[in-house]
């Protein structure tokens, strides 16, 4: 509340510099604009950055870590009484004597003797810590305003480059954004790589790339029924390729095709409608496809096939079509393909516009028919760039989860029939991550192993894709 | 100075009393309706009556009346925008491609109206082909490119009477001493110029009989550009080559027959020579001699 009130009063005080700065850069001038080396805004933008930033940065790093250092602070001499007790007892009698200084509601130990008479003194120390952390902050933020404001006012004359500076301050954002953006992304590479790591030193890589049992299962006591578990990753990168598979079977001819009418065939008004409805679709969430997967096409199919089933001679196919269940890959991929059909038209759609007119009108031309056009000069002249957006589509393929959770299964098989139920790489580091687990187990720590496999699939499928548009846009640029 | 009787015959919109060719050759700012039915006029392999264009609600084109003749070079000048490609783009129907646009008139080719319903616009270009400002090839090979035409009109039916026509056109183009050993290259990776000749063999393989060029040498440096004038001056003698320009010089040096179009009206049309020496209309010896445009 307090930090929200002075950042107000900051942003007013920045505003003040700005009509400060202005107001002396137009004096400096003498009414004859044109001396200026910059616009008069520039050094108001100058002199309010320099009043507000520096300070708004240190409240918003006192907001973040102001709490961990008082914490610190608080428990770093703990009296002998204090030091007697269980680990996860200090922290609770910590967190009630902030808790009482900051007049909020503790937890309800009741502390009693001597460990009262220190409960008493750190909520002394917690309140004037607090104290401490509020005012200090503010007042060196204040201070520190002030003085970006004293810095940056006498600097402004006629001459001074209030463009270039301003301009240096915008740069430096851009870059601090840019940089925020790499680092986080380089962060979770690192843990992924880190723990994956950890789970190699206990399973032999080469046993988890190519074994081909998977069963995670470890168990609680050494002499319990399958005590070490298997970590073979091929049923479940078998299980993610067949799907995959299915659903680029899908989605591939259906958006392709729907994109050569979208772009070729449709008039205007058809386009202007269709183009729009394609890009909701994009944006329905997976897991309304799961449950649809789940509810509707899962029965729909097992009726389907038991109903083919009962139809045929009977034999080994017709029992096992009988058989058939509702979850089963064919379900899966069929109902990623449909989700992924926006995502290929859209992209091919672009790809297929990015084509010149100049090559069209040439065909058309030479005596050229529509789809002659269509097959022979704009497909392939399109046709780096729809692979790229294919191999998207297929990266996104493997990367999905939900519908693969709620209609393929959990029981990783080894097997190409999409008739039954597999499993998938992502579905099986949620269930390996869900629930109570502890940390240091090769069984959790294999989700990581198999995230960080995922992970280098999906960037080379990514890199590659990224080429072949490089190349594809060099060609008519 | 007698007038060629060949000379295409102008109409301004308004109708004008028939004078005979040689009144209109005296009087530079008076037009002539046209001699239609007339022997001059059965001569020509490209007649148009009355065409007017649209674009929308915008009229591109205003009553343009106009007889280009075989195994000749017409250029059509003027400034930008005054409709020129526009007309162009109708004798070859191209303008069927652009939804908003509509053509009124009548356009015939040997006598046959090409807007007629019972002519099919794929066919149509088949006989008329097309060269553009930008050069446009395929992103095929330099064969393929050529063979693209013949292909999909099924000319050939065997690999060397496909390769007899790829190596015949690309000839006739002036583009064989040059690519002879690279046929299976990309067309792409040719110069501006070559690349420019290469779709004119793209058009010639299909042996049209008109060959439309809109500003085919803007995109082009001098000596390319030299180049395809020659070829130009060249292929008149086999095809009926309409081309439009934005250089004066251009016209003058490849066409035999000139037309002046400004505002979308024609204002007027004659043997190259005397329009550029003498002009009959104001507005063409304004743009000639570079008062405006």
């Amino acid at each position: 509340m307090l930090t929200w009130l002075s950042l107000i009063v900051l942003a007013l005080f920045s505003g003040a510099a700005f009509l400060a700065g202005r107001r002396r850069a137009v004096a400096a001038a003498e009414g004859r604009a044109r001396v200026l080396h910059s616009l008069p805004d520039y050094y108001g933008a100058y002199a309010a950055l320099w009043a507000g930033v520096p300070a708004a940065l240190l409240l918003l790093l006192g907001a973040m870590f102001g709490g961990r250092v008082e914490d610190a602070m608080l428990q770093a001499n703990r009296p002998a009484v204090v030091q007697a007790l269980e680990p996860d007892r200090q922290t609770v009698f910590f967190s009630d004597a902030q808790a009482i200084a900051a007049k909020a509601s503790p937890s309800e130990v009741v502390y009693e003797g001597e460990l009262k008479t220190a409960l008493d003194a750190k909520v002394a120390e917690a309140r004037r810590l607090q104290t401490l952390r509020t005012f200090g902050m503010l007042a060196a933020a204040g201070v520190l305003a002030l003085a970006g404001f004293l810095v940056a006012i006498p600097r402004i004359n006629a001459e001074f480059r209030a463009r270039n500076r301003v301009e240096g301050w915008i740069g430096v954002l851009l870059i601090a954004c840019s940089v925020a953006a790499v680092l986080t992304t380089l962060g979770i590479v690192l843990s992924l790589v880190w723990e994956s790591w950890r789970f190699f030193h206990s399973v032999n890589p080469l046993a988890f790339l190519f074994g081909t049992e998977w069963s995670p299962q470890i168990a609680m006591r050494a002499d319990q029924v399958a005590s070490s578990g298997a970590f073979g990753a091929v049923p479940l990168f078998a299980g993610t390729f067949l799907i995959m598979f299915i659903a680029m079977l899908v989605a591939a001819p259906v958006g392709l095709y729907s994109a050569i009418y979208l772009s070729e065939y449709a008039s205007r008004p058809v386009r202007g409608l269709v183009k729009p409805l394609l890009e909701i679709l994009a944006g329905v969430p997976t897991v309304v496809y799961g449950f649809f997967a789940a509810l509707t096409v899962g029965p729909l199919f097992r009726a389907g096939f038991n109903a083919l089933g009962a139809a045929l001679p009977p034999g080994p196919v017709a029992t096992y079509l009988m058989e058939v269940q509702n979850q089963m890959a064919l379900v899966a991929g069929v109902v990623m393909g449909i989700m992924l059909i926006p995502f290929v038209s859209s992209l091919s759609d672009d790809i297929i516009n990015a084509v010149p007119q100049s090559l069209r009108d040439g065909s058309y031309a030479m005596g050229a028919t529509k789809s002659e056009t269509v097959k022979k000069v704009v497909l392939p002249a399109a046709l780096p760039g729809i692979m790229a957006a294919m191999l998207l589509a297929v990266s996104r393929a493997v990367g999905e989860t939900m519908i693969v959770t709620m209609a393929a299964g959990l029981q990783a098989k080894l097997t190409a029939n999409p008739l039954d139920t597999v499993t998938t790489v992502t579905v099986q580091i949620v269930t390996l991550l869900t629930g109570d687990q502890e940390f240091d187990s090769p069984k959790t720590l294999s989700a990581f192993g198999l995230g960080l496999t995922l992970f280098v699939v999906t960037l080379t499928l990514n890199i590659i894709a990224l080429r072949i548009v490089q190349k594809y846009r060099e060609q008519y640029d | 100075m007698t007038l060629n009787p060949l000379i295409s015959p102008l109409r301004q919109g308004h109708a004008m009393p028939a004078q005979s060719p040689d009144d209109t050759a005296r009087a530079p700012v008076v037009h002539a309706p046209a001699p239609i039915g007339s022997a001059a006029a059965g001569e020509a392999k490209i007649k148009a009556r009355g065409v007017n264009v649209f674009y929308g609600d915008k009229q591109a084109l205003f009553d343009v009346s106009l007889d280009i003749p075989g195994k000749s070079v017409m250029a059509f000048i003027g400034p930008s925008g005054c409709g020129k490609s526009t007309f162009l783009r109708c004798i070859n129907r191209m303008n069927d491609t652009i939804p908003s646009a509509r053509v009124e008139g009548a356009i015939e080719i040997d006598g046959a109206d090409v807007n007629a319903k019972s002519v099919d616009p794929v066919v149509l270009r088949s006989r008329v082909g097309m060269v553009f400002q930008k050069p446009n090839p395929f992103p095929k090979t330099i064969f393929e490119n050529v063979a693209y035409g013949p292909r999909i009109h099924g000319l050939a039916s065997r690999k060397d009477e496909l390769e007899a026509i790829v190596e015949s056109s690309l000839k006739k183009a002036g583009l064989w001493n040059e690519v002879a050993d690279r046929l299976h290259q990309p067309g792409t990776g040719l110069s501006g110029g070559q690349q420019q000749r290469l779709v004119i063999a793209r058009a010639i393989a299909v042996s049209p009989e008109v060959i439309l060029m809109d500003e085919p040498c803007s995109a082009l440096d001098p000596i390319a550009t030299a180049k395809i004038e020659e070829l130009i001056d060249e292929l008149r003698t086999q095809f009926c080559i309409v081309i439009v320009t934005h250089s004066m010089a251009q016209a003058a040096r490849v066409s035999q027959r000139t037309a002046f179009f400004h505002l979308g009206k024609l204002v007027e049309s004659g043997p190259t020579e005397d329009m550029f020496t003498n002009p009959r209309d104001s507005r063409t010896q304004d743009y000639i001699t570079g008062r405006f445009g």
